[in-house]
């Protein structure tokens, strides 16, 4: 068997890229590609203590469940707002949204 | 379908009802009153099922009606999940009642009262043109301080109100039926957005030449803020208990005798030592303070109580249902709710510090706001700060330990205030009309002309009969008419109670009561008695069926609601009505039920000397000699000076001005003369005057070096202050990079804290 | 360690996840940080086969591959006129960095100091998935919390409508 902490440092690991993508990535598609790299990871997280910790509860598959339809609501606006933006203003740069400033 | 679904089922009509209006039918203002009323009334009906399902129960005290589910498991077992429920003991039945009931009239009043009317506000921007022409239903008029201002339809947003009025009601029900803390606190949270978005209902409302008086928006914002002050400590408070307890349930924590003692320990075992003011302090009492902080500002308690009087720049509806029959109601409710934490270390006699507290916040605010209450000119402001008072009793009442004489008169308050409030609303209603009507005569009136105010109307006696009527029936209730009137049962209990624990508070409520009695005569004397004073009131006229038909039946409730609590011991009567029936229901509601205060005649007579002393006193001051037009109020020559402090209530809203608001913008103005222009400044003054006086020793290193230098300091200072700005770059990565840094940290103070310490 | 089908099977999966990880957040290409982006959602839906989780494993499939994948990829080409972009971080990608390698600073520490060497004490349950249909159906179980994701679900759906249209 393959013991937990591989698994946690798996999941760190990917988590941490999903920080430096979220942070520092210009195109907000590639900022929303960073966002489902942490939500993986915590996934990967939650399914890996239910399997060590409690298997024979269920609450550990249930949550990652509820995750994904977080996750997938959250694509589909994010991605929904990135068209809009857009159309709008011709630009998909984070950075370049930036009306609420001094 | 048994009691227990039906439990669930009574909040759910209104806010169903909410997200249908405004989903669906929000363009319609016909079929979103039959919405919110149906919803209501369905309401309506399934409280009372439950209710008398609730009264046939046995000994409900000790088997409520008790519904809980999990929403949210957590681990393996019920204990550490997360569950919501609902809760019918007692005195939960008792918000049953009469939180339906006056929800309902209200429902149907606003209806009517939202019906027509107009108000001005300010024409901006490019207004000036074309199509803000005066025209007949345009009036476009420019006051005193120089704004632009037009009529505005006031019934243009009806059904966004109806649509307000249903998720209030919905969680004022929430709050009702709640079995925990949290539970509850969500429904006084929706409360508290509510009574922003509805008392700042009329947003762009404004006074002509009164630039400074209080608009709805104002008015709003100010409630909002300031139930937040109270809504934090309560938070807190919560908090608090459950890192002590580890649940919010009701019965969990405030049935058990175990976890009540656990509460006793003192709650500053180290700082008391230091502290002898904190030494008395138990656990239980330092969580019932933080929660009635939490009343205090729900409930309109000094010094929280400014927003209140403010308030009522909302519709009329909104004053009878925020600030008679629910929102205010539900600050006292939690006291109720929470009465064996406060009395936690009391056994009959030496009150724990919270209770007196409690005792001497709600004791004097009854007062304070009663003397303010004489003085005012405005119809509602009046019932605005009577309604503070009363609230003041029931806190008194319950900080002497008289929790069921607290709920007696929550509910008879309820009653009769929804009742004056909405005949006020009434009064406006009529005056208003009858300035439209004059004003077609022919009839002048200034842009400022006040409908509410009482010194313009006089007379209305004849013009108005069922308000009339109605308004004085809920007076006498009010000012605790001997026999015939609810007010005057549910206010002997408490008197009754203060007489036999504690005398101080009984010689302060008596005085309040004395002052109800005068000013609620004063007011009706003002408004009804008499001639007109103004041609509006001589045209004022209200014949709609909705506003009348909540009158007659909270009128009929205002007179018998009364009578299921007469003391056993009342000669006649107490026999009559069953013998207090509502104390014996209602004290189930806990562990050991309190005995009834044994009947004492002094404090029943004390308390009709003093309520029908001060109806006297103002019968004869306004209604056997009613005021001429343009007279001054007889009491200003009375009372002098103490007269401008009551109508000034006290001070209190400059006071906050000056306490808080200024110190605040003193203290930016002196970091910037200390700092900016005494520090940095002077600093560079001196290094720029000392450059100076070395310069015509050395000019060649002065320019060369020197100047130079200070040069490149100045710029760098103006580099460094740019630069700071850039903080607000707009960039939400920049935002996020800075949030991930804290959180780090954060996770770092964890680390060291829980794995290397 | 000794060298059997399951750690073989681990280690592919975690170069997948974490090679594929490294390809999202540095291809300058979008299109290429697509494509790797489905190669870490394939490898984390092979660690869920690896806890014997079959049913997320195969929702991992479905969902992330099959819909949010391609969901990036139809709005990286819908937005492609911009994809000639030279730079494809910001200014503060060395604060960025420097954020990442500490967070995974802490994290390894935390995982190290408490978790080193845990391996499973019980088997997974054969009748699992079956319970977890039971219990999103069961007031008992997660129904409320299902309801209200299916809530969420539907106004997202409405949300991006409405956002999207023109």
């Amino acid at each position: 068997m393959i013991p937990l902490h591989l698994y946690l440092l798996v999941s760190a690991g990917l988590f941490c890229m999903g920080i430096y993508g979220v942070l520092a990535r210009r195109n907000a598609v590639a900022i929303l590609m960073g966002i489902e790299l942490m939500l993986n990871a915590v996934n990967i997280n939650l399914v890996a203590f239910w399997r060590y910790i409690s298997p024979e509860s269920l609450n550990g598959q249930v949550f990652a469940i509820f995750v994904f339809a977080v996750a997938a609501a959250e694509a589909a606006v994010g991605l929904a707002l990135i068209i809009s933006i857009y159309r709008n203003r011709e630009t998909v740069i984070a950075e370049d949204v930036n009306i609420l400033k001094w | 379908m048994t009691l227990e679904t039906l439990v669930w089922l009574i909040p759910l009509p209104p806010l169903l009802a909410f997200f249908v209006i405004l989903l669906f039918t929000r363009g319609n203002k016909r079929i979103s009153d039959l919405v919110s009323v149906a919803s209501i009334l369905l309401t309506w009906v399934i409280s009372i099922i439950v209710l008398i399902g609730a009264l046939g129960t046995f000994h409900l005290g000790e088997n409520p009606i008790i519904t809980q589910i999990v929403w949210l498991p957590l681990g393996e077992s019920v204990e550490t999940s997360l569950t919501m429920g609902a809760l019918v003991d007692p005195l939960g039945a008792v918000m049953l009642f009469f939180v339906p009931l006056t929800a309902t009239m209200i429902f149907i009043y606003s209806t009517g009262y939202m019906a027509s009317g107009h108000y001005w506000t300010e024409v901006k921007g490019e207004a000036h043109g074309e199509d803000h022409e005066s025209d007949e239903h345009h009036e476009v008029v420019v006051d005193d301080a120089g704004r632009t201002l037009t009529q505005f339809d006031a019934t243009k947003w009806k059904a966004r109100f109806m649509a307000f009025i249903s998720l209030f009601a919905g969680a004022m029900l929430i709050l009702s039926i709640a079995d925990s803390l949290l539970l509850l606190f969500v429904g006084w949270e929706i409360m508290g957005l509510c009574s922003y978005l509805l008392i700042g209902f009329w947003h762009n409302r404004v006074y002509p030449n009164q630039p400074n008086r209080t608009t709805p928006l104002k008015a709003g914002i100010k409630a909002f803020m300031t139930t937040r002050v109270g809504d934090v400590f309560m938070l807190l408070g919560i908090a608090w208990l459950y890192s002590v307890t580890g649940t919010l349930n009701f019965r969990e924590t405030l049935y058990s005798g175990e976890m009540l003692l656990a509460l006793e320990a003192p709650a500053f075992p180290t700082l008391g030592q230091s502290v002898p003011l904190l030494a008395g302090l138990s656990i239980a009492g330092s969580i019932s303070i933080l929660l009635f902080i939490g009343t205090v500002g729900k409930s309109a308690q000094f010094p929280l109580h400014t927003w209140l009087p403010d308030a009522m720049e909302g519709p009329t509806p909104v004053s009878a249902m925020i600030h008679a029959a629910t929102m205010v109601s539900a600050g006292v409710y939690l006291l109720i709710r929470m009465f064996p934490l406060i009395t936690v270390g009391w056994h009959g006699h030496g009150y724990p510090p919270a209770m007196k507290v409690i005792a001497g916040v709600g004791a004097f605010t009854a007062l304070f706001a009663a003397t303010i209450s004489i003085a005012q000119r405005d119809v509602k402001k009046v019932l605005a700060y009577s309604t503070i008072s009363q609230l003041g009793y029931m806190v008194a009442a319950v900080g002497i330990g008289a929790y069921i004489a607290a709920a007696f008169h929550l509910m008879t308050h309820a009653i009769f205030k929804a009742l004056l409030f909405m005949g006020s609303g009434s009064v406006i209603h009529a005056v208003e009309h009858g300035e439209q009507h004059a004003h077609h005569e022919g009839h002048h009136f200034p842009i400022d002309f006040d409908a509410q105010d009482m010194f313009n109307m006089g007379g209305l006696w004849s013009r108005i009969p069922v308000t009339a009527w109605t308004f004085l029936v809920g007076g006498m209730a009010l000012s605790g008419f001997p026999l015939i009137t609810a007010g005057f049962w549910s206010k002997d209990e408490i008197l009754a109670d203060a007489w036999l624990h504690a005398p101080v508070v009984f010689f302060v409520l008596a005085a309040a009561a004395f002052l109800t009695g005068f000013y609620t005569m004063r007011q009706i004397g003002l408004t009804f008695a008499g001639k007109p004073r103004t041609h509006a009131a001589e045209e004022a006229t209200q014949r709609d069926w909705r506003m009348n038909l909540p009158l007659i039946v909270l009128a009929v409730f205002g007179v018998v609601a009364g009578y299921v609590g007469v003391h056993e011991d009342f000669p006649l009567l107490g026999r009559l009505f069953g013998g207090n029936p509502f104390h014996h229901f209602v004290s189930q509601t806990l562990l050991e039920s309190p005995e009834v205060a044994l009947f004492n005649w002094t404090p029943v007579l004390l308390s009709v000397v003093v309520a029908v002393g001060g109806l006297l006193v103002g019968w004869l001051v306004y209604v056997r000699r009613p005021l001429e037009v343009g007279e001054a109020d007889p009491l200003k020559k009375v009372l002098g000076p103490l007269y401008t402090l009551f109508e000034n209530k006290y001070y209190f809203d400059e006071l906050y001005e000056v306490a808080f608001i200024r110190p605040s913008q003193w203290l930016a103005r002196q970091i910037y003369e200390v700092i900016d222009r005494g520090m940095i400044d002077g600093l560079l003054h001196f290094i720029a005057r000392s450059t100076e006086w070395w310069a015509f020793r050395n000019k060649d290193f002065d320019t060369g070096v020197v100047n130079r230098g200070v040069d490149s300091m100045a710029e760098g200072i103006g580099e460094a202050s740019d630069s700071f700005k850039y903080v607000q770059s707009g960039r939400i990565q920049q935002y996020l990079a800075v949030v991930a840094a804290g959180v780090l940290m954060l996770a770092a103070v964890f680390i060291w804290a829980l794995f290397l310490h | 360690m000794t060298i059997t089908p399951e750690t073989v099977a681990f280690a592919i999966m975690s170069v997948l996840v974490l090679g594929g990880g490294l390809g999202v957040v540095s291809s300058r290409n979008l299109i290429h940080a697509a494509l790797y982006l489905a190669l870490t959602l394939f490898g984390v839906a092979g660690l869920y086969a690896l806890f014997e989780a079959p049913f997320l494993a195969a929702v991992q499939v479905l969902v992330y591959l099959g819909a949010i994948a391609v969901l990036v990829t139809i709005t990286i080409m819908v937005t492609r006129r911009l994809m000639g972009i030279t730079e494809n971080v910001n200014r503060q990608w060395p604060v960025a960095a420097l954020i990442a390698v500490l967070a995974a600073a802490i994290l390894g520490f935390v995982v190290i100091s408490q978790f080193a060497g845990v391996y499973p004490t019980q088997a997974v349950p054969p009748d699992t998935i079956e319970r977890m249909g039971q219990s999103f159906a069961s007031h008992q179980g997660f129904l409320l919390p299902f309801e209200v994701a299916s809530v969420l679900l539907l106004a997202a759906m409405i949300g991006a409508i409405v956002v999207a249209r023109d």
